[in-house]
Formats: structure tokens, sequence, C-alpha cells
């Protein structure tokens, strides 16, 4: 009997001994049940590449929610319906739910076209529209004040009649917070499988016009619209001229005491002062870029860490100085665009093709700076509000003892949000009736569980995939966001045979670089890039922009052709590959690679491996 | 001066009757202000008057015409016959002196002979090989000789027999011969400006080897093969083999082959550089043609590029549907139900 190779069910995946009560803690409706066998699932490494925290479960979740309500109820895929989700070991399972009837598929493409085409129709409206609604959801965050606890209430509480005591607060924020993160998924999600969808017809049409066209021709032929995910550079480099103009450059250097040079530059005097003055300018919004996708509360942004723009001050300043022009050249680029796009127009043979392919880059184009833009507001703006806001509630918690003697105000994140919103009621309970709450006895030991186990998950692997392969993988859903088809999932099958000197992934622009490797797991480690160095990372996002100027090439684990470091890099005009699933495992930190961008490859030079860094 | 050599400088694809399709094709890359080893044409008139001369002595398209395609034996001996004849009884004094003459004025270096078909059939492989070209021909008697050696191989055994199965008037056959500067080649190859496995006309096909290309079009080595985006530049394949040895110029004339050591084994023949200057020639050329082209060329010892010969591609342009890749939708917007409604429209 030839069978074929599959993944192993859901039941037969233990939960690592010793953490089953932290498995337990996630909603119940995230662990899998016998029923689950029945289906096939698949790791969300792109997502979600590391165990989940409790808290930031709420990502996936919120995420989730939105997403199938305007797959399943709002523009009404034919094909497919929402993405159910599970959890174990702290790695999120996603599974789509695909519609097979071919009544209901039928009766489903008439509902979405009215609803799609409508949107498509209008999007350049709706998309100001949601502009607007992204920032005035923003702009309610922000206005949320700081929970907290007074010993006795304002006296205006009384004298105004408002009736209504501090301890309400905690829990109208903490609720106008997660709601207001569940509708920024909703936001999120408003466009996004429609500006995927227009974007892939078009590299469809491409594919089969151009067999041998690279994606990242055709992401070439559509991208830079949106000027958007350029921003926090760009503030960096005008932070940078502003430096020199003002005559205060030589305060950035290598390697400095940022709380120092800010205080330095505070005593300075007006010049110094007109600097901090814009640098506030810029960090509102633009330096709320997540150093990771946003997708886990230790994704911090550099607002709240200033290191990576300090780290790129000195390279911009010195180019400044000796007259290099930094300008983003826009308009140039804009130009390449169109240029590439009539090029490939010239080499269809028929005026059909002409024609439709006017059609598809025209509505490609349409939809693409909410593809490109939409990440801003809400992977990093909004996010980081929105972490930082339940870290306020994490000091509040910590304050009260809800930690222990030892408690950080990040445990926070160790707790669900059920559990974190009963903990409030908790705190809150306590102060209105004068008493004690119970939580500094009940968290300690549940939060030290919990790390230990978050610890432990993530020394174990986990399969890429759960239960059957199905015959043909045709939810758009799944196939746009993830890239999963059966061609991937076969070769992740065949992993074992696999050569460890040489990763594949997206070839995101062309070039070969040998050097040294920097494997860097976050902003904090990117001081240790040197010039001509080559960044190898998790994934990608615009905080990392700047220290493309000071790179020779980057390698990512996660993301497409589309994904911000094949953007940027092309930008550059580096040599990189993206979505390799396994750099930051597979080459240490130190090790000679080679990078071929033009044939998405990585090939670790050097055999022996090199002792870490300290 | 006869009709018998035109100049490269003064011929086009138009004129491929009297300078074949090789001499016509240079002449118009020449015209065009594409780098061309200089060279002029040995025209069909020149043969023609050699045929005259020929014919009134003895009959030799009647003998042709009179062959049994099938009689192996009788067309091996008649082939045997005529070339013979054309290597050997005396060419009219105007057409020798006119292209001694012009050979002259080409420069006292070496020349590369190359016959040039005036017939599409002419460009199949069954007609036109190898054995018309002549690398490294260093005396203008050893052109004459070249030239006669080209214009036999219309007597080759394949040819006549071919002629014969197709029923082709033989008062229609004639050859114009190519005489041009031989480029002492560092490297060189061929380039297609589609890709001749999947038809793309998006990429560009380069394949390379050192030393001359006619080790690359003979199939001796294997060559580096590159793929890149015709329009991006990006390289997208680079195969680099092991290219065991190369053809150079022998002692006396011709060509010879050495053994490839170390580096020059194994090493990519081309740099990207290079890679993005062909590629820009090639569009060049593939645009002023209007259609994907078969292309020749070598980099010379200084490292300047030339074109050796530009012809239209012929396998995909036969296959070439006019059936569109999309069809057009009245609503530009039912082209996303690809997307979204499972695969059906």
């Amino acid at each position: 009997m030839s069978q074929d190779k599959s993944f192993p069910l859901p039941s037969s995946i233990k939960v690592v001994p010793g953490t089953e009560a932290a498995q337990a803690a996630y909603p119940y409706y995230t662990q899998f049940v016998p029923e689950d066998d029945e289906k096939f699932w698949f790791y969300n490494s792109m997502h979600f590449p590391e165990p989940m925290h409790h808290f930031d479960m709420i990502t996936a979740e919120a995420a989730y929610v939105a997403l199938g309500a305007f797959n399943t109820r709002v523009h009404v895929l034919p094909t497919a319906k929402g993405i159910d989700h599970r959890v174990i070991n702290g790695r999120v399972y996603i599974g789509g739910i695909a519609v097979t009837d071919p009544d209901e598929i039928e009766e489903r493409v008439g509902e979405f076209q009215n609803r799609a085409f409508y949107y498509y129709e209008n999007w350049e409206d709706l998309y100001a529209q949601w502009k607007d609604k992204m920032k005035a959801l923003i702009a309610d965050a922000q206005a949320l004040p700081t929970p907290s606890l007074p010993k006795y209430e304002p006296l205006e509480t009384t004298h105004t009649g408002k009736g209504i005591a501090a301890n309400h607060a905690l829990l109208d924020i903490y609720q106008k917070q997660i709601e207001g993160y569940h509708r920024m998924w909703h936001h999120h999600f408003e466009f996004l499988l429609l500006g995927y969808g227009a974007y892939m017809t078009f590299f469809d049409f491409c594919k089969k016009a151009f067999p041998e066209i690279s994606d990242q021709a055709i992401s070439r032929m559509v991208a830079g619209m949106e000027a958007e995910i350029f921003r926090p550079d760009e503030e960096v480099k005008r932070l940078a001229r502003r430096a020199v103009e003002l005559g205060v450059d030589a305060h950035f250097i290598d390697d400095a005491d940022i709380d120092k040079v800010l205080a330095d530059l505070d005593e300075l005097g007006e010049k110094g002062r007109s600097w901090l003055a814009e640098l506030e300018t810029s960090r509102n919004p633009w330096f709320n870029v997540s150093s990771g996708d946003g997708f886990y509360h230790y994704h911090r942004s550099w607002n709240d860490d200033l290191s990576l723009p300090f780290a790129a001050f000195p390279g911009y300043i010195e180019k400044i100085k000796a007259g290099v022009d930094l300008e983003r050249p826009t308009a140039q680029l804009i130009e390449e665009r169109e240029q590439l796009v009539a090029d490939y127009r010239e080499l269809l043979d028929t005026d059909e093709d002409k024609a439709t392919y006017d059609q598809l880059i025209g509505l490609a184009h349409r939809v693409f700076p909410y593809v490109e833009g939409h990440k801003f507001y809400c992977e990093h703006w909004y996010t980081n509000l929105f972490f930082n806001k339940i870290r306020e509630f994490g000091a509040l918690l910590a304050e009260h003892g809800f930690f222990g003697p030892e408690g950080k105000e990040d445990d926070v994140f160790h707790l669900n949000q059920y559990e974190l919103e009963s903990a409030i009621i908790d705190l809150m309970l306590a102060w209105g009736i004068g008493g004690t709450p119970r939580g500094p006895a009940h968290w300690p030991a549940l939060v030290a569980q919990r790390k230990a186990a978050i610890e432990e998950w993530g020394k174990h692997g986990c399969p890429p995939a759960l239960g059957n392969v199905p015959d043909a993988i045709d939810d758009p859903a799944i196939v746009m966001l993830w890239g999963i088809t059966r061609e991937n999932l076969d070769a992740w099958l065949e992993d074992e045979t696999e050569n460890e000197k040489e990763l594949k992934g997206f070839a995101a622009c062309s070039g070969v670089v040998e050097g040294t490797a920097r494997v860097v797991k976050s902003v904090a480690e990117m001081g240790r890039i040197q010039q001509g160095d080559i960044l190898v990372c998790q994934v990608t996002n615009p905080t990392w922009s700047p220290i493309f100027q000071k790179i020779g090439a980057a390698v990512s684990d996660i993301g497409g052709s589309m994904s911000h470091m094949a953007i940027v890099a092309r930008e550059y005009g580096l040599p990189a590959v993206v979505g390799t699933g396994k750099a930051t495992t597979l080459i240490k930190d130190g090790q000679r690679i080679r990078v071929d961008g033009g044939r998405g490859t990585v090939t670790i030079l050097d055999d022996e491996p090199v002792l870490e860094d300290a | 001066m006869s009709d018998a050599v035109a100049w490269f400088r003064d011929v086009g694809i138009v004129d491929r009757p009297t300078v074949g399709g090789k001499g016509g094709s240079l002449g118009e890359l020449t015209q065009f202000g594409i780098a061309v080893p200089p060279g002029f044409v040995v025209t069909t008139s020149a043969f023609e008057t050699f045929l005259e001369a020929l014919e009134a002595r003895e009959p030799v398209r009647a003998k042709v015409e009179a062959l049994d395609p099938n009689d192996m034996g009788a067309a091996t001996k008649l082939s045997e016959e005529l070339r013979r004849r054309v290597v050997e009884e005396p060419l009219p004094a105007e057409v020798e002196t006119a292209i001694l003459a012009a050979h002259g004025e080409l420069g006292a270096g070496a020349v590369a002979v190359r016959s040039s078909a005036t017939t599409e059939d002419a460009e199949d492989a069954s007609f036109a090989g190898l054995q018309d070209t002549f690398l490294w021909v260093l005396s203008g008697t050893d052109m004459v000789q070249k030239v006669r050696e080209c214009w036999g191989s219309l007597y080759s055994v394949e040819s006549m027999t071919y002629r014969r199965k197709q029923d082709f008037p033989e008062s229609n056959v004639a050859m114009a011969v190519v005489v041009q500067s031989m480029v002492d080649a560092r490297c060189a190859g061929v380039m297609f400006t589609r890709s001749p496995t999947s038809g793309d006309k998006s990429v560009i096909t380069i394949e390379g080897a050192p030393g001359l290309g006619s080790a690359v079009v003979s199939g001796e080595v294997t060559p580096d093969r590159w793929v890149m985006g015709k329009i991006t530049g990006e390289i997208s394949v680079r195969d680099i083999s092991d290219k065991h040895a190369k053809q150079v110029m022998a002692e006396g004339g011709g060509i010879r082959e050495v053994e490839l050591a170390g580096d020059e084994r194994t090493k990519p023949c081309l740099s990207d550089d290079e890679l993005q200057q062909l590629r820009e020639v090639g569009r060049r050329i593939e645009r002023h043609y209007g259609k994907p082209q078969d292309i020749e060329w070598a980099f010379d010892k200084d490292g300047k590029l030339m074109m050796l010969q530009s012809r239209p591609e012929t396998v995909w342009a036969m296959k070439d549907a006019s059936r569109p890749v999309a069809e057009p939708q009245a609503n530009p917007l039912a082209h996303v139900m690809g997307i979204f409604g499972g695969g059906k429209r």
C-alpha cells in the first residue's frame, strides 16, 4: 500500500510535561478536541513564531474574530469562511473553513459581487474614510487616562455630581481598550483580503503571460505607492539633518548613552531644545513602529526604546556632512515603476491581453496603498498604544503586589485577557471595600508557572502542520495571507532530507554578497551590526529600515516578496532573501554566509560553529 | 568595381536576396549602430558570375535537377564532383579582384568566412551547418578558397537531396558569403531574447564559454548559462558549468581546442556587468526587429562586446497562439473571481 506522507494528528500532540496548567489557562475554545483530528491545521509561524504569552493570545483571537466576520458575513467570500485557531504548547495552529457545496458557493458569488465590487469601485473614498476611522480610533486610545486609584475620590466627583467612583474607571479603560483593539482588527480586515485578491489577480495574470517572471518584478510594478512605511526612516534622516543644521550633531556618536545625550541637549540651551522638540514631533506618531511585527507584547517600539533610531544617527549625520543626498527619490521610483509597467505591457502579444493587463494593473494600483499602508496604523501605531496601555495595568497591579515582591509590570502578560479583567475587578473591589485584594496570594505562583512553561515550550519544536493534507488548498485567504499551497506542504513533508548548509527563501532583491552573519533577535542587539554585515533576523518591518544603510545583505525567517524587508532592500539595492523559515536557527552569529538574492538562497560557508559573542 | 561585393554598412535585411540572411542581418545591425566586426558580403551576383563560368564548361544545375534524391550513391558521386569543381575551376577575374580588393580594404587581419543563405529554409539546420563557417582565415588567398568552399556546401549531399525532395527550382539556388574581421574572443556564446524552455518573452537566456563561440554553437563545451529578467535585469538562474576546453586560433589559421584548467574552467565566464551589457544590446536588437531574437555574441580580449549574428527565434514563434492569456471581461472586476470564485470565472 502506498501511503502518502502525512502530518501527525492533533490528538497525538502531547502537552509538554509540567506545563499542563499553563496549557489549560488558554481559553477553552482554543484547546484541541478529538473532532479536530478530522481537520487540517498548520502552524502559523509567520505571525506567531514564538510561544504565546497568555495575554498575547488576544492578538490571534481578535484577528480571527475580525477576519472571519469579513470573509464569512461582510464581503462573503464565495469559497472561504473564516479561520479557526487552536493553541498547544504556546503554538498557534490555524485551519480554514472552506465552502464546498456548489449551491452555497453560487449563492455566495452573488453576494460577494454585490459587496466586494462596491468596495473596488469606491476604493479611494472608502480608504480615505478608513484613515479617518483609524485616526479617530487611535485618538480615542490615546485619550484614555492612565489607570490609577487615588486614596480618596477627588472632590470634584462629588461637587460635579459625577456620581461614578475612580475604581469604575479601571474597568472602563480596560474594556474600552479591549473593545478598541477588536475594532482595530475589523478595520484591518475591512480591505485586506480584497486588496490582496486584486493584487493576486494581477500576479496570476503576469505568471501566465510571463512564466519565468520573478515575484519581485511583479511586486515592483505595484509597490511603492504609500509613503507611510518609509516615514519612520525618513524622520530619522530628518532629525539627523536638523542635528547638523543646528550644529548639535557632535552629540550623536556610536553606543552613546541615550539618556545622557537627551540631558546634554536639554542643557545646551535653545539649539539643543529645538532638536528635542523636533524629536517629539517625529515620535508621535512615526516612532510608533514595532521592532517586531506587533504580535507580541515584547515587540517594543522606537518610542519605548530609542536605541534603534539613535544607532542610525551617526551614519546618517556622517553622510549628510559628506554631502550625500538621503532623500527618497519618490518621483524617480514612481517613474521607474511606470516604465516597468509599460515595458512588460509591450511584451504582450495581443490587444486583448494588453487591455486586460491595463485593467488589472489599474486595479492593483488602486488597492495597493492600503495593502502597504494599513500596517503602520494597525500593527504598529495602534498595537503599540494597546500593549502599553495593558502595561500600565501591569504597573498598577505590580504596585499593589499582584505579582509578588519581585513582580514587574510585564508579568501582566502571563494572564489571559479574561483573567486580567478579573484581577482588575479584584483590585477595584478591594479599593472599594477598603479590604485587601486576593490577587497577591493568587497570581505570583501562576505567573511563575507560566513563565517557566513559555521557556520550556520555546525549547521544543513543533510540527509545521497537523492532520491529513487536503488534495488542494484553494482557500484564497490561506493562499494569500500565508502563501500555503500544496507544493509548500509537500516541501515541508520532505523537510528531513534537506541540505542544512543551504536555505531557500523568496528571492527578494538580486545580487550576491558574502559576509559575516549578524543574527539579531531584537532591537537591543542592533548595536552589534558592523558596516557590511549581513542582517539575519526573524521578521522584517519599518523599524529596521535605518539599519539598511549599514548592512551588505539581509535575510529573514518570515516574509514574502511583498514583505517590508523585501521592499526596503530593493530601495537600497541590497541582496535579500526573505521567508527562509529558519535562518535565525540554522545560522550562527558570526558565521560567513553567502546571500544570493536573485536565486533566493543563503549558503552557510563556515563549517565550524562560531562561539556566540558575549 | 562590380556588384560582387557589398559592405555591411550599405545593406540591410531587405537585401536578403543578394546578401543572404546572415549578411543582411549583419548589415542591418551595423546600420542600426550595433557593434559588429566590420566586413563585407560576397553577393549572390558573384556566385552567379562564377556559376555561369562553370556552366559554360559543363552543366551544374541541370545535373542537380536530374538527381534522384533517394539514390545516395549518385548523390555522393555528384556532390564530390561539383564540390571539386567549385573549389578548383578558375574564378572569373572580376570576382576575384573584387573580393581581394575588399579584403585588402578591410585590413590585413584574420577574417571569418561564413556562408549566408538566401532562403528561409536555409536557416534550417538541415541546410546550413558549421562547415560553412571558417574562422581565423589569415590570407587573401585562403579567404578566396574558403569562399569557394562555402559555395561548394550548396552541393553537399544533404543540401542537394533536400532541395530535390522539396522540389525547389535549382535556378533560384545561390549563396552569399560573409567575410568579416575576426574577433579575438575572450569569451563568446549565444543569447535568446525569450526563454527557450517556456517561451517567456520577459526573460533573456545567455549561454557563454571562454574562447570562440563556435565551441558553444557546436556543443563542444557545456556553457555557463544565465536567465535574466529582460526588463529588470535581475539574474534568476546562474548555472556555472565545468568548461573543459575552449577553441582558440591555430597556428597558420583555423581553430584548435585547448584544455582548460583551474579558474578558467570553473569560474563564470561573464561578469554581472557584462551580462547587463548583453541584455541591453539584446533588448535593442529585439526592439529593432519587433520580435524575439537568437543572437551570437563575443567579448574580445579588450572587453569590447560584438554581435556576430541575429536571427528571429523560430521555435516558439511558431507556437505563439493568438489566444489571449486571459479572456477580456466587460467589467474588469470580474477578473478577481479567478481568485475568489474557487478558480472559476
